[in-house]
């Protein structure tokens, strides 16, 4: 009969054990621990000391609305919570209909539930209402996918697609005679708000386009592969700043008199043109490591170019770039603060009109510290789904 | 004779790659029901000349006709004859983000536009015929290579082809796999499959073959049903070749 063998005494550790041969294993890793230590207490201090005592908070509480919604009109605030509640009964939905083969997905689902009622807590009034209304709606929407899986499917992915055009529609609303929904105008969206809209536009639309570009360049037709060199070389080749300059400032000297674009449109269409070239190589990267024999295998079994492209080599090589994707998507969220130099009123841009009010004067510190950490949080926050959707695809492990 | 009709006619087939002439001037008559076996030394032209049956690779001089459509520059051509040819590749290429199940159902429900369950069951069929009906759900990168092959061939008859290509459906597994993959062969040419085979399973070709091509230089050297190559063969390459790969 085979006898427990316990691996030896050395390798099952005890926390002192983990430390000394982790730590100090030797003189000059013991000095190297000791000198790191010191160093991260001294900065930690500092930073705890400066945000817990030194810090004045109150520009940021004092401004909260402002930095999240720009100059969104209280009265149709509603819109943007209906909005979001709308989103989280879609994220809800999904979990639970994903959520069993995705490891994690239960943690993703209470973290965000502990999210909304913790923001609940140190909410009022309305807000809190929406919140605490939000956390019922991804629970209901947990329970059903759960429950009805399969059933919802459709229902749910049709919703993902429709929920971006919904979601500006009930902020730009229908018109300006309306009663339920009047127009707000676009120099009104700012903030967080303002930051996300264009990240979505940029990630909806730059996708298709970049994909696009990344099959042109490989395309067989001349004209299709020159235009399509041409685009991404002229577009990489360029910074974005310039980019959203050339929109806001030169754009106009082109157009006939009169004819006015809108500004917030401008910004989006110039981060979507970039973000596409980039896409477009990352994609190309994707196609590339797909063996010849799979177009061979799909052509000699009558698949057309087409079919061939959508059913078999495009969900490989897309299932490989996910991260670099996502990567791409994250810099493309931070990326936005730079339309706060053309004048928008993204999160940066706001931060700025914050400083410069007469009662803030100074407060840089307090105001770019909390943008950054929203910043952090949402990256994170994507980060941390892509790392669940990448496991739950197997990618790498083939 | 004249029950039987040709599958397959080949007229002075060129191929170049570049400046290297590949097939020199192959001409070959398939009729219904033969099996084929197309052997030679590496680089002698024989994977490309049955690559070009069903245009993976394009003929520059010559007529290939297949079941009475002409391979042209005409795309509808093409599919028409891919649709009614199946091949077997070296490396299986089968598709690793799909089930096997999936593999096998994709063309028929893409190019014949069958029903999902009609295909399906097709599939099952198919793979109870290759011996692992028990692997459908399965992923190809969880299955071994003579599993893999196996899917593949089953993911060829998907198709109900009329004409199976097998381009060295064995030459990439490990020894103790080789025979399953041939038993499923053998067993498909004794329901009367055309098949043209790349190979140099000389085994096999002594049990089906109804007439075996030796190539080499781009060139036929010698044909004949296997009975007549393997004890007289006319041309010393031939001999040369046969003793090299018959006796080690």
């Amino acid at each position: 009969m085979s006898e427990t063998v316990l691996p030896p005494l050395t390798e099952r550790l005890t926390p002192l054990r983990w430390a000394y041969k982790n730590l100090f294993s030797t003189w000059y890793n013991a000095l190297l621990t000791i000198g790191a230590g010191a160093l991260i207490f001294w900065v930690l201090r500092g930073v705890l000391f400066w945000a817990l005592d030194t810090a004045e908070w109150r520009v940021v509480v004092v401004n909260l609305r402002l930095l999240l919604l720009g100059q969104f009109p209280i009265a149709e605030v509603w819109r943007v919570w209906l909005g979001l509640a709308l989103l989280a009964l879609l994220v809800g939905n999904s979990l639970g209909i994903w959520g069993r083969k995705a490891r994690g997905a239960g943690r993703v689902t209470i973290g965000l539930l502990v999210l909304l009622a913790a923001l609940a807590i140190v909410t009022r009034d309305n807000p809190r209402l929406w919140l605490l209304g939000m956390a019922g709606l991804v629970g209901l929407g947990w329970y059903v996918g759960r429950s009805a899986g399969k059933a919802v499917e459709r229902v749910v992915i049709a919703g993902w697609i429709i929920w971006p055009p919904v979601f500006i529609l009930l902020l730009r609303g229908l018109s300006s005679a309306s009663d339920v929904l009047p127009v707000v105008g676009t120099n009104l969206w700012g903030g967080l708000l303002l930051t996300l809209l264009l990240t979505i536009v940029g990630i909806v639309f730059s996708f298709p386009l970049g994909v696009l570009l990344a099959l042109g360049r490989r395309s067989a037709l001349p004209i299709v592969r020159w235009f399509s060199v041409a685009y991404i070389e002229l577009i990489r080749g360029v910074p974005l700043i310039t980019i959203l300059f050339m929109a806001q400032l030169m754009l106009p000297l082109f157009l006939p008199a009169g004819m006015n674009i809108d500004r917030v449109l401008r910004a989006m269409v110039a981060i979507t043109l970039f973000s596409a070239a980039y896409l477009a190589e990352n994609v190309r990267g994707g196609l590339q490591a797909i063996p010849k024999g799979q177009y061979e295998a799909a052509y000699a079994m009558g698949l057309n170019g087409m079919q061939a492209m959508g059913l078999i080599i495009l969900p490989q090589a897309l299932r490989l770039v996910i991260p670099i994707l996502v990567g791409q998507f994250i810099a493309l969220f931070k990326d936005t603060a730079l339309v706060s130099i053309v004048g928008l009123m993204d999160l940066v841009g706001i931060g700025k009109t914050v400083l410069a009010q007469p009662e803030f004067l100074g407060l840089q510190r307090e105001v770019y510290a909390f943008i950054s950490m929203l910043y952090w949080v949402l990256s994170y926050a994507m980060a941390y789904v892509s790392q669940r959707l990448e496991i739950s695809l197997g990618v790498g492990e083939r | 004779m004249s029950t039987k009709k040709p599958m397959i006619t080949c007229r002075d087939v060129h191929k170049w790659f570049g400046d290297f002439h590949a097939l020199r001037g192959v001409s070959m008559e398939v009729q219904q029901g033969e099996v084929i076996v197309i052997f030679g030394p590496s680089g002698s032209g024989k994977s490309t000349f049955i690559r070009t049956i069903n245009r993976l690779e394009e003929h520059q001089r010559g007529d290939i006709i297949v079941d009475g459509i002409e391979l042209s520059h005409d795309v509808r051509n093409i599919e028409k004859i891919r649709e009614e040819t199946g091949m077997v590749f070296q490396q299986f290429n089968l598709f690793p983000h799909l089930t096997v199940l999936q593999n096998i159902t994709l063309a028929p429900m893409w190019v014949r536009k069958w029903p999902k369950e009609r295909a399906e069951e097709k599939a099952m069929e198919l793979l109870k015929r290759v011996g692992i009906p028990e692997q459908a759900l399965k992923y190809p990168g969880q299955l071994s290579g003579g599993q893999q092959q196996r899917v593949a061939i089953a993911r060829a008859l998907a198709m109900e082809p009329k004409i199976m290509l097998f381009d060295e459906p064995t030459s990439a597994l490990d020894p103790e796999m080789i025979k399953e993959v041939l038993d499923v062969m053998i067993e498909l040419a004794k329901t009367g499959m055309t098949m043209l085979v790349v190979t140099h399973e000389m085994g096999f070709a002594r049990a089906v073959a109804d007439r075996m091509f030796f190539f080499d230089k781009g060139e036929i050297v010698e044909s004949g049903p296997p009975e007549q190559l393997f004890k007289k063969p006319k041309e010393d390459r031939t001999k040369l070749f046969l003793s090299q790969i018959l006796h080690h």
